[in-house]
């Protein structure tokens, strides 16, 4: 089991660990879930997602042609130091993984999720050509400050970070150290996330807590971004699902959206022109019954239609809320229908996402 | 109030008279974390010990909660279904699930005083 630079110092905030991707990584701290989520939308948290992979991909003319035939994004839209959401296909058009990819000097930086890194590298090693060189930072650590006060704490440790537009990035200076940050984040907040080096994460997080940030871990991250309607690898997305499935087209430029040219092509246009049998919904439970991963969704004439892939209680909505994957009849905001909870059947409806309101600083 | 008793799956019960009231400890609140669902037993319910009797979900997981001994459902704490976190603020008072009427009180006699109750939480730490 591997550990990430600040496993000493969660354990002496009180973290309770859990095995994740093959690391040790807090699921809470003292305070617990409900008022860590609480904190983040209120004030400011900070993550620890130093398990997820930093790639930076650099090459030569052919890189962009290269990474797009994996990438359905238009790489000539993106501007240095501009972020964007988007995923790694695989030839029957599934997602291998969802990314952020960020244009930088020389190349681009890619955040992976850490269950699918290792693989991730190799689908894109696949894609490149000789001239190409590509390195998972072993050396960083990545932390995300999420909430409406990370702009005006993360200034006070780093100047210049207020002027950043979400989804851009840019080079900062912090204890004399060269660090990157990107004004982006999966909460459904305004936040950051702060590339720097091991030996200086701790000092680094030791001042967000002293400019009162709170740590934050993987149970309320998992509360968060499901509030804000944000999809999961390995519950909502996995390699047999497509991005339009997934009710996410809006992340496959449009020029490709057009053109295609690349893995899987062929079933994402016929999903795009054809429309899906399935499609991932948002679901609210009438009363508070939870209705976790695997919950059997049926329609109200008692036949099975999908199922739930995340399903937890919402503390800022306070309500259970879930996401699933429903036969596209039965997709319209609002439709009733019936989740299978020990052996009962609960009242709940389709509900527009995100759950909760985001408050991105454009 | 007797002296409470608790079950290996953490529930506690005081007995009064014929009635006894059941509830989770402390100690099984803290694994759960916060809890954020509670569905109680019917009144009038007859369970035999260690039948589910209830269910409570946290953040992250669902658990049930068994009756300790057999015996009819009498009452059920309606302020932790309509709040669930007076459950995590009081697990031992006001935080109880139900009150059973005993049909044998000789089921007492395998439960766990407090001090055996806390040895055994310390050594069987999850």
């Amino acid at each position: 089991m591997e550990k990430t630079a600040l496993y000493n110092f969660h354990k002496n905030l009180g973290a309770k660990f859990v095995p994740f991707a093959g690391y040790e990584m807090p699921i809470q701290y003292k305070e617990g879930i409900v008022k860590e989520h609480i904190s983040t939308r209120q004030s400011a948290g900070f993550f620890d997602v130093s398990h997820m992979g930093q790639l930076f991909v650099s090459g030569n003319n052919s890189l962009e042609q290269n990474l797009e035939k994996i990438i359905p994004l238009d790489f000539k839209e993106i501007k240095m130091n501009q972020s964007k959401y988007s995923f790694l296909i695989n030839e029957k058009g599934g997602v291998i993984d969802d990314i952020i990819i960020t244009r930088v000097e020389g190349g681009f930086n890619i955040i992976l999720n850490a269950a699918c890194k290792d693989n991730d590298i190799k689908e894109i090693a696949k894609c490149l050509n000789s001239e190409s060189k590509y390195e998972l930072k072993k050396n960083l650590s990545l932390i995300a400050l999420q909430g409406p006060k990370s702009e005006i704490i993360l200034e006070s440790i780093v100047q210049g970070v207020k002027q950043l537009k979400f989804m851009n990035g840019d080079f900062f200076k912090f204890q004399a150290k060269q660090i990157y940050i990107t004004r982006s984040g999966y909460t459904g907040e305004d936040g950051f996330e702060i590339s720097v080096q091991d030996k200086n994460v701790e000092n680094f997080t030791k001042l967000l807590t002293t400019k009162g940030a709170k740590p934050i871990g993987l149970g309320a991250r998992d509360t968060l971004r499901l509030e804000a309607g944000l999809c999961l690898y390995g519950h909502e997305l996995n390699q047999n699902i497509s991005p339009v499935q997934a009710n996410l087209k809006w992340a496959i430029s449009k020029r490709r959206r057009k053109e295609g040219g690349f893995n899987g092509w062929e079933n994402i246009k016929n999903d795009l022109q054809n429309g899906v049998s399935k499609i991932r919904v948002g679901i609210k439970p009438s009363g508070r019954i939870i209705a976790r991963e695997g919950t059997k969704i049926f329609s109200s004439s008692g036949e099975e239609i999908g199922i739930v892939t995340s399903g937890t209680f919402g503390p800022s909505v306070n309500a259970p809320v879930a996401m699933g994957y429903i036969q596209s009849k039965f997709s319209e905001i609002n439709n009733k229908i019936l989740l299978e909870v020990r052996g009962k059947k609960h009242d709940a409806v389709i509900s527009k996402l995100p759950f909760y309101k985001k408050s991105y600083v454009k | 109030m007797s002296e409470k008793k608790y079950s290996k799956k953490h529930e506690w019960i005081a007995l009064e008279g014929e009635t006894a009231t059941v509830g989770i400890s402390k100690h099984a609140t803290e694994m759960l974390g916060d809890i954020v669902f509670v569905e109680l037993p019917q009144k009038g319910k007859g369970l035999n010990k260690e039948d589910k009797a209830a269910v409570v979900e946290s953040t992250k997981a669902a658990s049930d909660v068994y009756t300790p001994v057999s015996g009819e459902i009498l009452e059920t704490n309606q302020p932790i279904v309509d709040d669930p976190s007076n459950v995590n603020k009081d697990p031992e008072n006001n935080g109880w699930f139900f009150k059973i009427k005993i049909k044998d009180k000789s089921e007492l006699d395998s439960l766990m005083s407090q001090t055996d109750y806390e040895k055994f939480v310390k050594d069987n730490p999850n």
